[in-house]
C-alpha cells in the first residue's frame, strides 16, 4: 500500500510551502506522486526517481573525461585541495540545510577560506541596504492574516514563487481578511507587463533601471510634496502615482515584496535603501513592510547561521581563521573571481557554472574545482571532481529558513540512492580528512 | 545588414524554473533559455520574422538565440534573455562594489544571424573553459 507522507517542505523557492503531499512506493524506495506543489517543486520531487542519478563521486581524468572514484578519494582530494590553497572559495548553499552550512562554515575557517552564499549574486545588495537603513518587516502570516494592500515591486512571483501569491499575499482568506482576493488591492512594479502585472488590480510599467526615482516619487507624494513631482515621473504619469499613494496611505496594512528588479540594475542596494525609506514614510500614517523575495527555498539560511557563527551573513572573509570579516565588492565571489584573487573553488547547492557570468567562470576555472550537488549542472560538467549528495527536503532532512527568517523543519520521504551521503556528513568527513594532514 | 540596440534584462521564467529541475543538459532546458523576447516592434525594425535566430553582443560577450515574441510582454528597446546558461554568456560582471552582476539593465546589439546555430548549454560553458570536446 503507497503510503502518502503529508505536511512536507518544498525544496524549490523561498515561499518554502511546506503542506505538500508526497506518496511513496510500498518500499519507501520511490516518489509516486505529488500534491500542494507547483511545477518547478513537482519536478524536484520526480528528479529524486530518475534512475540517471549519479551515485558515486566522479574526478575528471587526463583526458578529460570523468571516472567513478570512491568517496574516501573525493574527500582526501578535497580536502588536500583546501590545505594546499592560499584563499580558496566556497560559494553557494541555496539549496541545502543549515547543519551543512555550518559544517561547510567550520571547513571554511579551518582552511581559511572565502565564504559566500548565492545571496551574493542575488540580494545581497537588499543586506547592504538592510544596514544602512533597517528591515520593518513582518511574517508571510501577518501578511497573509492583515494585509489588505500589497506591492510586488520588480518581483514575479508567478513565475519565480509560483504559490507565494495563493499560499500568502494575494488569494488566501485570512483572520482579518476574510474575503481573500476580494478585499485586497494588489499592485505590480515592473517594467514588463509580466503574468504577476496580468492578475493584479494595477501595474505600474515602470521604465526599466528607474525605481529609484519612482520610490522618490512616492516618498514625495506621502511627505506632502505632491505638487513638487514632474508630470512623468520614470514613465509613470502623476495621476496614476496620486492613485497608487493614496492606496498606499489609506491601507490598513500593507506589504511590499521587492525581488531581482532593484538588485541586479543599476543602484543595486541604494533602490532596496528607498524601499525601505518608503515603508518607514508610510509608517508614519498606516501599518507597512518591507520583505526580500528570497530565492532559493534556504537561502535565508547561511544569513541566519553564518550571522551567528561569525557576525557577518555571506561574503565572509577567513583567510584570517580567527578573525572574519565582509566587504562586499572586495570578498564577493564574482569580485573576487575577476581579479584572480582565489586558488581554488567549491561549489555546492548551486550552479555557478550556469548563473556566474561566463567571463567569472572562465577565471575561476584557471584553478582546481569542486562541485558538491546532487545532480549534473553546468559546475559539475567543468569541474576536476563532482560529488553526488543527498537531496535536501526530499532525501535529507533538515532546518530550512524561509524567506521571512522563520525556521522550517524539513523532512525525508525516501532515502537517498545507495551509498550516498548528506551535505553536512560529507563537510565533517572533509573537515576530519584536514585535521589529520594538518597533524 | 540591421543592427539595433536594446535594453536586456535577464530574469527567471517558470520555464527556465522547470527545465532546470529536469536538468540543464536537457532539450526542455535549451527550448526554454536559449531564446531572446523582444518587442514585435523591435524584430520589425531588424528585418527579422519571430522564431529567427539572432546574435546578441554585449560589453562582455556574444550569443546566438532564437528571437520570440515576448509571453510577457517588452516595451520596445527592452528585451529579456531568461537567466541561464545562454544569458549569463553576455552578462556583465561588473558589480557596482556590491558582488552582484549586472543581470538586468545593460546594453546589447542584435542583429540577424539565420544561418548560425545555437550552442548547446555544454557547448557554452565547456567551450569557454576549454573542455568542450564536440558532440558526445
Amino acid at each position: 500500500m503507497a503510503k502518502v507522507i503529508k505536511d512536507v517542505g518544498c525544496p524549490y523557492c523561498g515561499a518554502c510551502c511546506d503542506d505538500v503531499e508526497v506518496t511513496v512506493s510500498d518500499d519507501g524506495k520511490k516518489i509516486l506522486e505529488v500534491a500542494n506543489v507547483c511545477a518547478i517543486g513537482a519536478e524536484i520531487f520526480k528528479h529524486a526517481s530518475r534512475e540517471d542519478r549519479v551515485k558515486l563521486p566522479r574526478m575528471r581524468q587526463p583526458d578529460g573525461t570523468y571516472k567513478d572514484v570512491s568517496y574516501t578519494e573525493a574527500i582526501d582530494f578535497t580536502a588536500k585541495m583546501l590545505v594546499k590553497a592560499k584563499k580558496p572559495l566556497i560559494f553557494g548553499f541555496g539549496s541545502t540545510n543549515c547543519e551543512a552550512m555550518s559544517s561547510a562554515a567550520k571547513v571554511a575557517e579551518k582552511a581559511g577560506a572565502v565564504l559566500d552564499n548565492c545571496a551574493s549574486i542575488c540580494h545581497g545588495s537588499s543586506f547592504l541596504a538592510m544596514f544602512d537603513n533597517g528591515y520593518p518587516s513582518c511574517t508571510l502570516g501577518e501578511t497573509k492574516n492583515r494585509a489588505d494592500v500589497v506591492v510586488y515591486w520588480g518581483s514575479n512571483p508567478a513565475h519565480a514563487h509560483p504559490r507565494h501569491m495563493s499560499r500568502y499575499a494575494m488569494f488566501p482568506r485570512g483572520f482579518f481578511t476574510g474575503k481573500g482576493v476580494m478585499g485586497r488591492k494588489v499592485i505590480t512594479v515592473d517594467p514588463r507587463f509580466t503574468d504577476t502585472a496580468r492578475v493584479s488590480d494595477i501595474h505600474l510599467q515602470v521604465k526599466q533601471g528607474h525605481d529609484y526615482e519612482l520610490f522618490n516619487a512616492f516618498r514625495m507624494v506621502v511627505r506632502g510634496f505632491e505638487a513638487d513631482i514632474p508630470d512623468v515621473v520614470a514613465g509613470i504619469k502623476k495621476e496614476q502615482i496620486l492613485e497608487v499613494a493614496e492606496i498606499m496611505k489609506n491601507a490598513r496594512f500593507g506589504t511590499i515584496f521587492y525581488g531581482m528588479g532593484l538588485c541586479h540594475s543599476d543602484g543595486r542596494n541604494h533602490n532596496v535603501d528607498e524601499a525601505i525609506s518608503l515603508t518607514r514614510d508610510l509608517n508614519e500614517t498606516t501599518k507597512w513592510t518591507i520583505m526580500a523575495m528570497r530565492g532559493h527555498y534556504n537561502i535565508t539560511g547561511p544569513g541566519a547561521v553564518w550571522s551567528w557563527q561569525f557576525g557577518f551573513p555571506y561574503c565572509l572573509d577567513l583567510t584570517k581563521k580567527n578573525m572574519a570579516h565582509m566587504n562586499p565588492g572586495e570578498t564577493s565571489s564574482i569580485d573576487l573571481a575577476m581579479r584572480d584573487e582565489i586558488d581554488a573553488f567549491i561549489n555546492i547547492g548551486t550552479d555557478a557554472g550556469a548563473h556566474f557570468p561566463i567571463e567569472a567562470v572562465k577565471h575561476i576555472k584557471k584553478h582546481p574545482m569542486v562541485t558538491i550537488d546532487p545532480n549534473i549542472c553546468m559546475a559539475s560538467e567543468i569541474s576536476d571532481l563532482h560529488i553526488p549528495v543527498g537531496i535536501v527536503g526530499v532525501e535529507v532532512a533538515g532546518i530550512v529558513y524561509r524567506m521571512d527568517n522563520v525556521p522550517i523543519q524539513y523532512r525525508k520521504v525516501i532515502d537517498p540512492p545507495e551509498g550516498v551521503i548528506s551535505d553536512e556528513e560529507l563537510f565533517e568527513r572533509i573537515y576530519q580528512r584536514m585535521c589529520e594532514l594538518e597533524a | 545588414m540591421a543592427k539595433i540596440e536594446l535594453n536586456m534584462i535577464t530574469q527567471r521564467s517558470i520555464e527556465e524554473g522547470i527545465a532546470m529541475e529536469i536538468g540543464k543538459t536537457s532539450p526542455q532546458y535549451f527550448e526554454a533559455c536559449s531564446i531572446i523576447e523582444m518587442n514585435p516592434k523591435d524584430m520589425k525594425k531588424l528585418g527579422i520574422l519571430a522564431n529567427t535566430n539572432v546574435r546578441v553582443t554585449s560589453e562582455f560577450g556574444t550569443v546566438i538565440v532564437k528571437a520570440v515574441e515576448p509571453r510577457q510582454t517588452c516595451y520596445p528597446g527592452l528585451c529579456h534573455i531568461r537567466q541561464g546558461v545562454w544569458a549569463n554568456q553576455i552578462v556583465p560582471p561588473i558589480t557596482q562594489s556590491t558582488g552582484e552582476p549586472q543581470y538586468s539593465g545593460f546594453i546589447v546589439t542584435v542583429e540577424p544571424a539565420e544561418h548560425e546555430v545555437i550552442k548547446s548549454a555544454l557547448e557554452c560553458v565547456q567551450g569557454a573553459v576549454g573542455l568542450w570536446k564536440g558532440v558526445k
